[in-house]
């Protein structure tokens, strides 16, 4: 049975150039064409500059932007540490988290009544998460719309049209993309330096 | 629960049903060595392997030499991509940089094993710990690889029904080239355009950092992802290019994307049954482990979907709201209707990927998880797995009938007698044992605090939570393991010496004291004759078989792992609804008063 040792070396390296190098690199070179945008990381850029990428979650922690959900990576939004808190439901740690977080997101939005959309409290998986929900940006309307003197309704038009809805109507869930929404707040409602 | 979200379930298992039956159509013609469709394209290039590597198309092995075969290439494959590893500071497409000394050699064993056995565990994160030319040449082969040889095993498993009075099964190397020839590679590269499309990344640049609004710097990771990552889903390896897996918004961006990874996981494992249909001469048969694998699929859902739906009820104490469900660990484009479904298939499959961070499911969320992995991931299951182990219940199943009305039993027409039933206990009784014993093991151990075994201290100091969920967090790491699942309760730091070892042993067993039984299986079949169908026939087809076949998986999972799983989700749901709390890790389990 030893005659199978040539064929066992032979085609793991066959298969290696195969699936391992031109595979990857020939998906690369017709990608690179075909979505260049996409490919390279749908990056968006603001005064020419790139400021982010448009699917990866960004720290929002002044009061005149929109907030994104805690984050577990690293210190916030790391993109070389992405991952979850993976607090089990009945850990210590979690509670106390969001026991922080509620307390400050209540000093911050005294205006919001009611349960707190449960998004904007728990951390994301990837810790990168673009989006929060409809109603996470609701309950930050009021505060955006005193900092940077604007009228609320004006602020939720954005919210809106910064919306997402559901994939063909029932696929995933409506979201808010927070960095792109900040964008258009900075483009309309600059704030004063 | 909500409209939409039970919706995108139903819509899910129905294109699912509606793939089955040409899915399985084109394995079939792939693996009689018929013509398909991609001959005209493809038929050059497996030619010109079999050429390269002295291959004989037209020979056949007995299912000793299948299993040597199998098992020299595995060992080559382990070799290979420990040495590439070992090797990634002095290679080229690095970079970031990354050296020798992160790829320490019990974190490149672990690797190298996980990636072969199709478990894809990682004890690493990607974007911190791994070159561009190791994901590609190292871990997208073997993404290939080890899906294409399940494949095969499954396949040769079902020749041993389909034959009778032959000592061959196949041949490996035809097996392993036609699959990945015809099918994985051709999927791929479709599935690698399509989530590109969608804005899946796909370079080999240095990561680009970017100013932010507020002014700080962030590090956008960059990468060759597409490409491994539709290898990933349609070989149900499950490895993620990041650590965050198919929540990262790289790998996963979209609500249409997380969808058509869902069907990429089942529709090589869905056609498979309909190939075990189609070359035993009676598409019925198939048809009955497709029955009972999606009505073990169904019962899962209807589990994990409405347990995350109701939240986490400390959390709404604390004021959240509770309509929308347990949230931590769950990406707001998915929601918890597309993260419950997206854990239950991953794990009914030995796929592994995930787009929710287990850890933080609820209790009886990530209850079911982790009872799919124990039971065999046999529920559509992994690429080739699911089938071989599902068959490997249908023994079981048949045995028992035959146990109740005291006849010889029989399927497909094959008397199964003494050596198929204790191969197939001996499958059974290995990962099991692999699992507890390993599980226990660990949850006692104590090492010297940072010394070279377990730098932590004891195998509880590595987890993120105490209490039952902590006891979880090992269990699931086993259970992962020895099911070459990869998907984890991730808050179990396992990059030590102890863990990357114990677990590659693990994966190991669960991979190979599985596989070797079954082609013994295999040949033992292939070499009996076919025994006419008569009154007294017990009927492998109907309803009351695919009765006896769910009841058969879940009563041997729940029989063998009943005390472990009591001890940890099932007493973890009654005190989070007592408001218990767990603070953190202290000394060795059990630490929960």
């Amino acid at each position: 049975m030893l005659k199978e040792i040539g064929p066992a070396i032979k085609i793991t390296l066959l298969l290696t150039l195969l699936t391992g190098l031109i595979y990857p690199l020939a998906v690369t070179g017709v990608t690179q064409i075909l979505f260049p945008h996409q490919a390279n990381g749908s990056l968006v850029t603001a005064g020419g500059k790139f400021a982010g990428s448009e699917l990866i979650g960004q720290t929002f922690a002044k009061p005149g932007y929109f907030h994104s959900r805690p984050s577990a990576a690293g210190s916030g939004y790391d993109g070389t540490a992405s991952g979850g808190s993976n607090f089990g439901p009945t850990s210590q740690k979690l509670t106390d988290r969001v026991k922080a977080d509620v307390d400050k997101f209540q000093k911050e939005n005294p205006g919001h009544t009611g349960p707190i959309p449960a998004d904007l409290m728990t951390a994301s998986a990837s810790g990168l998460d673009p989006h929060i929900s409809p109603d996470a940006a609701e309950a930050q309307v009021d505060r955006v719309a005193k900092v940077r003197g604007a009228p609320a309704d004006q602020i939720r038009s954005l919210v809106a049209s910064a919306t997402e809805s559901r994939t063909m109507g029932f696929l995933g869930e409506p979201r808010v993309n927070v960095l792109k929404l900040n964008l258009s707040l900075d483009n309309r409602y600059p704030l004063s330096r | 629960m909500t409209t939409p979200g039970v919706l995108q379930i139903v819509v899910f298992f129905l294109v699912v049903v509606a793939l089955t039956k040409p899915m399985g159509l084109f394995l079939t013609q792939v693996y009689e060595g018929r013509r398909t469709f991609l001959h005209p394209v493809l038929r050059w290039l497996e030619a010109l392997i079999y050429k390269l590597c002295g291959i004989r198309e037209d020979e056949e092995q007995k299912w000793t030499q299948y299993s040597f075969a199998l098992i020299l290439f595995s060992v080559v494959g382990v070799v290979l991509a420990y040495v590439l590893q070992r090797a990634q500071g002095h290679l080229p497409l690095n970079p970031q940089n990354f050296g020798t000394p992160v790829m320490t050699p019990d974190l490149a064993f672990n690797t190298a094993v996980s990636f072969v056995t199709n478990t894809n565990w990682q004890s690493y994160s990607g974007e911190s710990t791994v070159s561009y030319l190791i994901q590609m040449a190292a871990l997208t082969v073997q993404n290939f690889l080890s899906g294409a040889a399940g494949i095969a095993v499954a396949v040769a498993l079902t020749r041993g029904f389909a034959r009778q009075q032959v000592k061959t099964i196949g041949n490996f190397w035809v097996d392993l080239t036609r699959g990945v020839v015809y099918v994985l590679l051709p999927l791929s590269i479709v599935g690698a355009l399509f989530l590109c499309s969608q804005g899946v990344i796909q370079n080999l640049k240095p990561n680009v950092v970017v100013q932010t609004l507020e002014g700080a710097q962030q590090v956008i990771p960059m990468g060759p992802v597409a490409s491994q990552e539709s290898i990933k889903m349609v070989g149900t390896n499950g490895g993620g290019f990041f650590g965050a897996n198919s929540a990262h918004p790289f790998e996963n961006p979209t609500p249409l994307t997380n969808f058509v990874q869902l069907v990429m996981i089942f529709l090589i494992p869905a056609g498979l049954t309909y190939l075990f249909g189609r070359m035993v001469k009676d598409t019925r048969q198939g048809w009955a482990i497709f029955a009972t694998m999606s009505l073990l699929f169904l019962i899962g859902v209807a589990i994990t979907y409405p347990a995350e739906q109701a939240g986490n009820p400390i959390l709404t104490k604390l004021g959240l709201d509770s309509t929308s469900g347990n949230m931590e660990g769950k990406e707001v484009r998915f929601g918890v209707s597309a993260s419950s479904l997206f854990a239950v298939v991953t794990t009914d499959a030995s796929c592994g990927a995930v787009n929710a961070m287990h850890d933080s499911l609820t209790p009886l969320g990530g209850l079911v998880p982790l009872f799919n992995i124990e039971t065999g991931e046999v529920i559509f299951g992994g690429v080739g797995a699911g089938l071989y182990g599902m068959l490997l219940f249908a023994i079981v199943a048949v045995f028992i009938a035959g146990l109740m009305v005291g006849r010889t039993p029989e399927y497909i027409g094959k008397k199964i007698e003494q050596k198929e039933v204790k191969m197939a206990m001996l499958a059974l009784i290995a990962t099991a044992a692999s699992i507890l014993i390993f599980s226990g093991i660990s949850s006692v151990v104590d090492f010297s605090k940072t010394g070279y075994w377990n730098p932590p201290g004891a195998g509880t100091a590595n987890l993120t939570n105490s209490g039952p969920h902590g006891f979880a967090e090992i269990l699931y790491a086993f259970s992962s393991g020895a099911g070459n699942n990869g998907s984890a309760f991730g808050g179990i730091n396992t990059n030590t010496p102890w863990y990357n070892l114990t677990m590659g042993l693990d994966m190991l067993i669960g991979r190979f004291l599985f596989i070797i039984p079954l082609l013994a299986v295999a040949g033992s079949l292939a070499a009996k004759k076919r025994v006419a169908t008569t009154s007294g026939t017990f009927p492998t087809h109907g309803p009351l078989f695919v009765g006896l076949l769910a009841g058969t998986v879940v009563i041997v999972g729940a029989l063998t792992y009943f005390p472990a799983l009591a001890l940890g989700p099932i007493v973890e749901h009654f005190l989070m609804y007592s408001g218990k709390l767990f603070a953190a890790v202290v000394g060795s389990l059990p630490i929960w008063s």
